[in-house]
């Protein structure tokens, strides 16, 4: 840091750079603002829904008491979870092996692997709608499960791969040289070195199988539908509605945008499969 | 050096990962093909008897289908103009020095954490809505007409409610890069009497290609096959003024139950999305050797 700043440079940088923010979260911090008002005041003017009406958590309560909300946010919860935790026991081992035995095929394979994501999901749709149909696994957690965790899985592989490569390899020969098995290197060197990466994969792999909205709207009817679902049927709604919108959206986005914050950095790695670094 | 039984075991331990990705490749993938050939209705059951080009034929000659198209390349077009665009500019402001700088960046990265039905329906009612939105409110107090959105500019609009869900993603991608950027190259260009223009344009440009084109091509994979958005805004409509190519062939698979028609649409967005994937993975496959 050689470069000086002047005090009023630097204000002004941060007065734009802090209306561009506030105006790309402005959508967020409106529905939360209007998750507080009664149905009646979230239709009216924006200065007299901010100063002129009062505040209330009944659209959270009317929210939570529709008998359906709760097996929502579990199907969306199990569905992400089970996707990302199956996803990763699959693809610890793959990883592992590509990044710490490197074979003449782990760069093909690797690139195989991504060229799976590049599958538009659109292009399977009917083949994997009557397979579930005839498995009779549509509109169940199961087939959301499978599904997500494999759409999932070439990026888990991918993440972890670049975690572990960057795992120094003499340390897992030291332990091999010590007499550790396989199975003691794997859980005793390995994994506590990992940690940080397959925390930071997890993460991501959870916000991308929460917000999926392809398979999760076409999949499933009433059953096993997940938030996304959810969310979708206000969009034919009768009556008032804005304020119980707004609660259902910020419960169904909050963790998420929680989890967000802490991911920033692995979003670019995760997302661009190691192209930005 | 690895030995012949870690060389078998890491065989063993890839072995799950490549099936599953193997299956779920190349069962669909070529039913996909397979049924594009057939006549193949879900509502008329019977015999699906195998009529060669005939659902191609059928599918691209659909006026839906050329309206898709074009529907689908100003969707894929103008969010990439607007987000590659914006984000330089964004991620250039969030590279000067400034107070707060965590929390700036946190506000301006949370749309891409929101799930696109949310994202959707909130622009539709909140904002665009001509009657209780907010953007009605401003033009009702500002004495002006109200837009609206859906029926006079869907596709626009759409398009904005997207560009706004990832610009965030090209701002962090870009802001990355911009980072990585040797502070010193730039320091010397200054003394060296460069304007900032010209700095822009000659140090940190080139520096941004690569980000810039992988920013493209993924965003390009994704937005090809947008959907929840148009689901719960417009349904496609009004007409078919929304309707891109995923749409389209989910209403012919999913709601007319055509399989046959369906799997051929399906199979044209595969070789749509390839042609961008070539691309891409060529770029990516660059980086691993390096």
């Amino acid at each position: 840091m050689a470069r000086s700043v002047t005090t009023s440079r630097k204000s002004f940088n941060t007065i734009v750079a802090g209306v561009l923010g506030l105006l790309m979260f402005f959508p967020v911090l409106w529905i939360v603002i209007l998750s507080f008002k009664s149905e009646g005041d979230a239709i009216r003017g924006p200065l007299e829904i901010l100063f002129g009406s009062g505040w209330t958590t009944e659209s959270y309560a009317a929210v939570q008491a529709r008998s359906d909300y709760f097996k929502h946010f579990s199907n969306s919860l199990i569905i992400s979870l089970g996707s990302t935790f199956l996803g990763l026991l699959i693809a610890i081992p793959a990883a592992w092996s590509m990044a710490f035995v490197p074979a003449r095929r782990t760069k093909d394979v690797l690139m195989w692997m991504l060229s799976t994501k590049m599958l538009p999901p659109v292009g399977v749709l009917v083949p994997i709608y009557l397979i579930f149909r005839d498995l009779g696994i549509l509109d169940t957690r199961t087939g959301l499960v499978i599904v997500l965790m494999l759409i999932n899985l070439p990026i888990i592989v991918w993440m972890l791969y670049t975690y572990f490569r960057e795992i120094p390899g003499e340390i897992l020969e030291a332990a091999r040289m010590d007499g550790a098995t396989l199975r003691e290197e794997v859980i005793h060197v390995l994994l506590p070195m990992a940690v940080p990466g397959m925390a930071s994969t997890v993460l991501l792999n959870i916000i991308l199988a929460w917000n999926e909205a392809f398979w999760t709207l076409n999949l499933t009817a009433a059953k096993a539908a997940p938030l996304t679902a959810f969310i979708a049927s206000y969009s034919s709604p009768e009556g008032l509605f804005y304020a119980k919108l707004s609660a259902a959206s910020v419960m169904a986005i909050a963790p998420i945008l929680i989890m967000g914050w802490f991911s920033q950095k692995q979003l670019v790695r995760g997302l661009t499969f190691g192209a930005v670094k | 050096m690895a030995t012949k039984a870690s060389r078998s075991a890491a065989r063993l331990m890839i072995s799950p990962a490549v099936v599953l990705l193997l299956g779920w490749m190349l069962v669909p993938l070529s039913l996909t093909i397979y049924f594009s050939f057939l006549r193949y209705n879900l509502i008329t059951p019977g015999a699906n008897p195998f009529v060669g080009w005939e659902n191609y034929y059928w599918f691209l000659t659909d006026p839906s289908f050329k309206a898709a198209m074009v529907n689908t390349l100003l969707l894929v077009g103008g969010v990439l103009l607007i987000t590659v665009v914006g984000g330089i500019l964004f991620a250039l402001l969030l590279d000067q020095p400034m107070w707060g700088q965590g929390i700036i960046r946190i506000m301006a990265i949370a749309p891409f954490f929101v799930m696109p039905t949310v994202s959707g329906l909130v622009w539709k009612n909140m904002f665009m809505n001509p009657v209780n939105g907010i953007f009605g409110h401003i033009a009702q107090g500002l004495g002006v007409p109200p837009i609206d959105f859906f029926s006079q500019i869907p596709l626009l609009s759409i398009i904005l409610i997207v560009s706004w869900q990832w610009l965030p993603f090209a701002t962090l991608i870009l802001l990355t890069a911009l980072q990585s950027l040797d502070q010193e190259q730039l320091e010397a260009a200054e003394m060296d009497g460069a304007r900032s223009l010209s700095r822009f344009y000659y140090i940190m440009l080139p520096h941004l290609a690569r980000a810039i084109t992988v920013v493209i091509l993924i965003q390009t994979i994704f937005l090809l096959s947008i959907f929840a958005e148009i689901l719960v805004t417009t349904n496609g409509g009004p007409g078919v003024s929304t309707t891109n190519l995923t749409y389209l062939i989910y209403v012919s698979s999913l709601l007319q139950f055509d399989v046959g028609i369906g799997s051929a649409g399906g199979v044209i967005a595969i070789i749509l999305a390839n042609i961008v994937a070539i691309f891409l993975m060529r770029m990516i496959g660059k980086n691993l050797d390096a």
